[in-house]
């Protein structure tokens, strides 16, 4: 039932499985070993290396690099894995263009970084593919936690407090854990079922139990938590989203990126995954050029993404991007939607030109309609269920320190916290943070 | 446009680009087309004496030395002579000078260290019509071992000995072929002279292991689990050869004693780096071996490009020219201060002449909070060091102190005039000034 790119609405097999297969291939394909060679070669093993200092985890990535080029991977995976126990997904998620290998001495010299992601992933492939896990627990202390999420926050929290001797339960919502390494990340980043295998690989270290389809709201309180354990890390995530503000949002064909996205991730067979003839995805973020490309690799004819700023203000990077429209996505900029129009469903979306920018972005009153049969709307995603009790800063959980919530004993970090991007790597920096104060606390 | 040609002992052939007696010459089919490829001459692999040939290992007989990626910097290799039959190589001699009349062609000689021996294959060697001979006391492998090679070349007295046969037995050109593995390179060479040799040739290949399989513990390359000394070349000896090419350039007792350079040389600029220390042609092996016959395209275009940009229009207006700058650490003038100087344009903010300079030198480069990297004029003894070790090549100048400035290191004012160490103050055995 070949669909093909031009059939009307929002159908599934719009092109043949070997098509998307061959699209959702590895977007950084690993490197062969003469190849991380001669990539590790060209770093100049920096003093006070400024790619080590643009890593959210502090990796020391001068001397990772250098293993590697010693002949050493299984060296070079613990020194990342020392800092960033999730450093295999780091490798191949993180906006390097906009941390490390922006920072790297020979991207300003040449305007091409040693490419630190790729030999990351080379670093940590080897040994995750010998089944190594290369840590140890210590003796048990007899003290436990909580950690109320199972995505990169939550793992790292549970992994760094495990090694140091405590037991940990996770109560996960959903039925799976890995939060959105699972279920946001794009399929193209971390293929052939990485995200689960990581989580595995991870658990390994022992002393940690996950509780799926177990939600803190749900049953579960946080005084209770409290009570049952020495202390608590809160890694929620955003799992709310913003709304349209935008007449018609609700015609069918409207719905969160971010659902699609995590369909498309679960989906066994992408063929089957239905997607509009004509997308249209709301948004300036990464889950916007996620969402555009995926629908795009997927078959739709037309994708376009429209952005109410100019292309500086931009949350997805310049790489990002020209990623997406090397894809064939068009990116329109200075645009906000008025209204979905559309008989039931969805079939044009009408957009105004902005001006203005930062507080003072204004329409100009000129319009433009394009047609849309499906419409993403990838705006940002808010905070939800919250526990009562806790301070907030703006709309996430206020923290000092490493992570340190209003409520002393209730640690929280990732996306759900105040303060720094919302990145997988920074999940993992303040996860592990927050389990080093959690320890030093716990063994005061 | 320059001209290429050099007259190397009366020998001439279009360029100073010849072969080393290595598998580059080994036969025939070789020469002939390192002739149509350019090549000014050749050293036929060394011959042995007549009757059955040497063998050679069934295994792997090369190791390799390499840099960023798989660049080779370093061969060694355990083959001996050639394994063919000498009336073979003869024969084949013969025809190749006849149809290349106008290129080089030297017989590399090894055999027994009797008179009898030279005696007896000199004649079949002049018969070929080769332009001239070359000893070969260098092969440090399964040669040496035999008496013959680097054997013979380690011993002084053999040189001169061999030496003084081959001129008496042959009329034609001899070169004697020299090999590094011994402590003072200056004395067969001066041998070599005092037997009556026209020319010295070096280097040979030097002692080496390149590497050692640490699964199964054998030197490689490996034969059957064991490895065994083998004969190291290219790019990485370079700076030893030139040191020992110096050497007997300036020597007053093998001084103008005509030098043929041997070791590393991979491009045009090699060849005239040995060729300004007093060689009057090179040889080339590992280079060809790593890349083909074709290199000696651009050896030739380089060297004539340079050349005209420098103004010399033949080989010998420049051969020879840096030997009187080559002198002994006691000459040197210890009155010349320079100081490192940072471009902060070219900086890339890497941070590697801080730490070499703060962990090894003399602590004289700061860095600042916004990463500037700055030198400290107080401290720095101008070693170069940071120079050495920046990625980015022109960004850490040295730059001379002039007279009458202040060193800020040691608050000394720059002296104008040369002033060595046989007069300094701190030497016991300072002689007075003049
Ligand atoms: C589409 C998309 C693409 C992205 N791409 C990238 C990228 O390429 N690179 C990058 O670095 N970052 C990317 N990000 C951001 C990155 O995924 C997040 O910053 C990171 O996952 C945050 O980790 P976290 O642990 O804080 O939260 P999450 O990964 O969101 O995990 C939170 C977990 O908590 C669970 N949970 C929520 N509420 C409850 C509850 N009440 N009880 C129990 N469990 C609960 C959730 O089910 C989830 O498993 C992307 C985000 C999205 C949405
Ligand atoms: C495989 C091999 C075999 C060699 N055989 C000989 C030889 O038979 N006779 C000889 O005089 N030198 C021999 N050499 C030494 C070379 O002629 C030359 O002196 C040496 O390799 C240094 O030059 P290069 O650095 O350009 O290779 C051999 C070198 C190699 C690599
Ligand atoms: S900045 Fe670049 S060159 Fe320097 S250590 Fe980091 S990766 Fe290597
Ligand atoms: S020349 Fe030597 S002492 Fe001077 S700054 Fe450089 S490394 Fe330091
Ligand atoms: S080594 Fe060179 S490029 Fe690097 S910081 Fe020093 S001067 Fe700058």
């Amino acid at each position: 039932m070949a669909h093909g790119q031009t059939a009307p609405g929002i159908v599934s097999g719009r092109l043949s499985s070997d098509e998307i297969a061959q699209n959702f291939s590895d977007l950084h394909p690993a490197y062969e070993p003469h190849e991380a060679a001669v990539a590790a070669d060209r770093c100049y093993f920096c003093y006070d290396a400024p790619c080590q200092v643009a890593c959210p985890t502090d990796i020391d990535i001068p001397m990772f690099i250098r293993q590697i080029q010693a002949g050493n991977p299984e060296g070079a995976a613990q020194t990342i894995l020392n800092q960033n126990i999730l450093g295999g997904m780091c490798a191949r998620v993180c906006p390097t263009e906009t941390l490390c290998e922006e920072a790297c001495v020979r991207e300003t010299a040449e305007g091409k970084p040693v490419e630190i992601g790729r030999l990351q992933r080379y670093a940590t492939d080897t040994v995750m593919a010998a089944g190594i896990h290369p840590f140890e627990r210590a003796a048990p202390t007899g003290k436990s936690v909580a950690v109320v999420g199972a995505g990169p926050a939550g793992l790292a929290c549970a992994h760094r407090l495990a090694m140091l001797g405590h037991d940990v339960v996770i109560h996960e919502a959903r039925g799976k854990s890995g939060g959105l390494n699972e279920f946001g990340i794009a399929a193209y980043k971390t293929t052939d079922n990485f995200a689960e295998a990581e989580v595995d690989w991870l658990l390994k270290i022992g002393g940690i139990t996950i509780e799926t389809g177990s939600a803190l709201g749900q049953g579960i309180t946080l005084d209770g938590l409290r009570e049952s354990h020495d202390a608590v890390f809160l890694s929620i995530g955003l799992t709310g989203v913003n709304a349209l503000r935008a007449a018609g949002e609700d015609k069918a064909g409207v719905r969160d990126a971010v659902e699609f996205i995590a369909e498309l991730r679960q989906a066994g067979d992408l063929s089957a995954l239905p997607v509009g003839r004509n997308v249209v995805v709301i948004g300036g973020g990464m889950t916007a050029v996620d969402a555009a490309v995926q629908s795009k690799l997927l078959g739709a004819e037309n994708v376009t993404i429209a952005y109410r700023r100019d292309r500086d203000a931009m949350g997805a990077s310049r790489f990002e991007q020209d990623l997406a429209t090397s894809k064939g996505v068009k990116i329109m900029f200075n645009v906000q939607p008025v209204a979905v129009h559309g008989n039931g469903a969805a079939a044009e979306i009408e957009l105004e030109y902005t001006s203005g920018s930062g507080g003072d972005l204004t329409g100009t009153g000129e319009t433009v309609r394009l047609p849309a049969d499906q419409v993403f709307k990838a705006i940002g995603q808010t905070l939800e269920g919250a526990p009562e009790g806790l301070a907030l800063d703006g709309r996430k959980i206020a923290v000092t320190g490493p992570g340190r919530t209003s409520v002393a004993g209730i640690w929280a970090g990732g996306d759900c916290a105040a303060g720094g991007d919302d990145l997988t790597v920074t999940a993992v920096a303040e996860g592990r943070d927050a389990a080093m104060d959690i320890h030093a606390s716990l063994s005061a | 446009m320059a001209d290429l040609t050099t007259d190397f002992l009366g020998i001439s052939s279009p360029n100073p680009f010849w072969l080393a007696s290595a598998p580059p010459t080994d036969k025939e089919y070789n020469v002939r087309r390192a002739f149509e490829a350019g090549w000014g001459g050749v050293v036929w692999k060394t011959l042995g004496a007549e009757g059955p040939p040497v063998v050679n290992v069934n295994g792997p007989r090369y190791g390799a030395i390499y840099g960023a990626d798989r660049r080779l910097l370093g061969l060694n290799n355990i083959e001996l002579i050639t394994d063919r039959p000498l009336e073979t190589n003869l024969e084949e001699m013969a025809r190749v000078k006849a149809d290349y009349p106008d290129r080089a062609l030297i017989a590399s000689i090894m055999v027994p260290c009797e008179e009898a021996a030279w005696k007896t294959i000199l004649p079949r060697v002049a018969e070929t019509g080769a332009d001239g001979i070359e000893l070969n006391f260098g092969c440090p492998h399964g040669m040496s071992e035999r008496g013959m090679g680097s054997a013979v070349g380690q011993v002084p007295e053999y040189i001169e000995m061999v030496t003084r046969w081959c001129k008496q037995y042959y009329d034609r050109p001899v070169i004697v072929k020299l090999t590094p593995n011994i402590t003072d390179i200056r004395k067969p060479a001066v041998a070599a002279k005092n037997g009556g040799a026209d020319a010295v040739s070096l280097i040979n290949t030097i002692n080496s292991i390149t590497s050692v399989n640490l699964d199964t513990m054998s030197p490689e390359p490996s034969i059957d689990g064991k490895g065994s000394h083998g004969g190291y070349c290219g790019p990485a000896v370079k700076p030893i050869a030139m040191s020992m090419v110096s050497e007997i350039a300036r020597n007053p007792e093998t001084h103008g004693l005509p030098i043929s350079g041997i070791g590393g040389i991979t491009t045009w600029r090699d060849a005239a780096e040995f060729i300004s220390l007093g060689c009057g042609n090179v040889q080339v092996c590992t280079a060809a071996m790593t890349y083909g016959f074709r290199i000696v395209e651009e050896m030739k275009t380089g060297l004539s490009q340079w050349m005209d940009e420098k103004g010399y229009r033949t080989i010998n207006d420049f051969a020879g020219r840096a030997v009187p700058n080559v002198t002994d650490w006691q000459y040197l003038n210890l009155n010349y201060i320079a100081k490192a100087k940072i471009d902060q344009g070219q900086c890339i903010k890497c941070g590697r002449c801080y730490a070499a300079c703060e962990d090894t030198s003399h602590q004289a480069i700061s860095i600042s909070d916004d990463r500037t990297f700055e030198v400290i004029d107080e401290e720095c003894v101008a070693c170069n060091l940071c120079v050495d070790v920046c990625p980015v090549e022109g960004c850490i100048s040295m730059v001379e102190m002039q007279p009458g400035e202040v060193d800020p290191r040691t608050g000394a004012v720059v002296e104008a005039e040369y002033a060595n160490w046989t007069t300094h103050p701190n030497n016991p055995m300072a002689k007075a000034a003049e």
